[in-house]
């Protein structure tokens, strides 16, 4: 487990060193994903500790997205100010980004398939 | 006996605030699991709805919560980082599909930004709430961060990241079902692009693969969007 904790908490530093130094427009836990994603690359392996213990921390990711809601209640007046029109905007937003490149990506896999096959 | 001291020391010590999220998310796994996973049992959404349910009851204000909600949150960037893992696990999938996963993530962090302000904009919001709907599809602290650079409310945009990740969640299983899109790097990658890391803790339950596409997709399109928001918010002005 602390093994575990040095890799994750060590490359979230590293990124968060990196971004604020180069003030690169990616918060320093995406640079840290991005780095360990090269070291492990490189190294052509997966320690063992993270082999074992990453499945089981992030079966759990729900949990860490739960404070975070309860911001609404803290922000519920500002919301209620714009009421369904805001309900409308979230909902159709989300669909349309989840349909759209969804559908771009089918489309670009299968001709990339198919070029590969030829 | 004091129960006045009993009651404060439940509405403003952190241990309550880590206390309370951890039940509220297992008694949301369980009902989850009742519900034989049905996505409107979502734990994010169930567990948030206990947890304010909890605080409206004691009448604990946000700001005390946060004491010990901070030390649960604190755990995003550990996790966001381990999501390297499962990614490294789809390397030959990713090196084969290089190509057209960067063009669909380019595409998607613009369909996130274009869609959500077009709505807005048909539906007359005022400009800042337009201005805070530019970053609905990041993952929070990208969004906050690009929302104040352009004159945003940073609040409000963590409001947008959080409900449209729910919403992401609860709808993406059934509408890709009736689509018939059952390709769990498409899943992934989909679900990454619209709704974050609430998405991407859905899609990890459906396969691990789709939730690694989930966190490439996440990330990138952070990094697509804080380059593109600010070239495009001088259009709103």
């Amino acid at each position: 487990m602390i093994e575990t904790l040095l890799w994750l908490v060590g490359y979230q530093l590293a990124g968060e060193l990196i971004s604020r130094t180069f003030s690169l427009p990616l918060p320093g836990p995406v640079l840290g994903m991005l780095l360990l994603f090269v070291t492990l690359a490189m190294r052509k392996s997966v320690p063992e500790s993270l082999k074992l213990n990453v499945p089981r921390f992030l079966s759990h990711l729900s949990l860490l997205f739960i404070p975070a809601g309860a911001a609404v209640l803290a922000y519920r007046d500002l919301l209620a100010g714009f009421g369904w029109q805001l309900i409308v905007v979230l909902a159709v937003s989300t669909v349309l980004t989840l349909l759209l490149p969804g559908l771009l990506l089918k489309l670009l896999l299968a001709r990339h398939r198919h070029k590969e096959e030829a | 006996m004091n129960l006045d001291a009993a009651m404060v020391v439940i509405r403003t010590s952190p241990l309550t605030g880590v206390f309370v999220t951890l039940l509220a998310y297992k008694l949301a796994v369980l009902f989850n699991r009742r519900c034989k996973g049905h996505p409107l049992s979502n734990p994010v959404l169930i567990g948030v709805l206990l947890l304010l349910t909890w605080l409206l009851a004691t009448g604990t204000g946000y700001r005390d919560y946060m004491k010990g909600g901070i030390m649960v949150q604190m755990l995003l960037g550990p996790a966001t980082v381990a999501l390297a893992v499962p990614l490294y696990g789809n390397l030959s999938r990713l090196k084969r599909a290089a190509g057209p996963l960067a063009m669909t993530i380019v595409f998607g962090g613009l369909v996130g930004i274009v869609s959500a302000v077009g709505v807005g904009w048909l539906l007359q919001l005022p400009q800042q709430v337009l201005l805070s709907l530019t970053t609905r599809a990041v993952t929070t602290p990208i969004a906050m961060s690009v929302s104040q650079g352009i004159g945003g409310i940073p609040e409000l945009s963590a409001m947008f990241v959080i409900l449209s990740g729910i919403f992401g969640a609860v709808i993406v299983k059934p509408l890709f079902g009736l689509l018939g899109l059952r390709d769990d790097m498409v899943l992934g990658i989909a679900t990454g692009l619209s709704a974050h890391g609430i998405g991407t803790a859905r899609v990890f339950q459906l396969s691990e693969t789709a939730g690694a596409f989930a966190g490439l997709a996440m990330g990138l399109n952070g990094v697509v969007t804080a380059i593109l928001v600010p070239l495009l918010a001088p259009l709103l002005h």
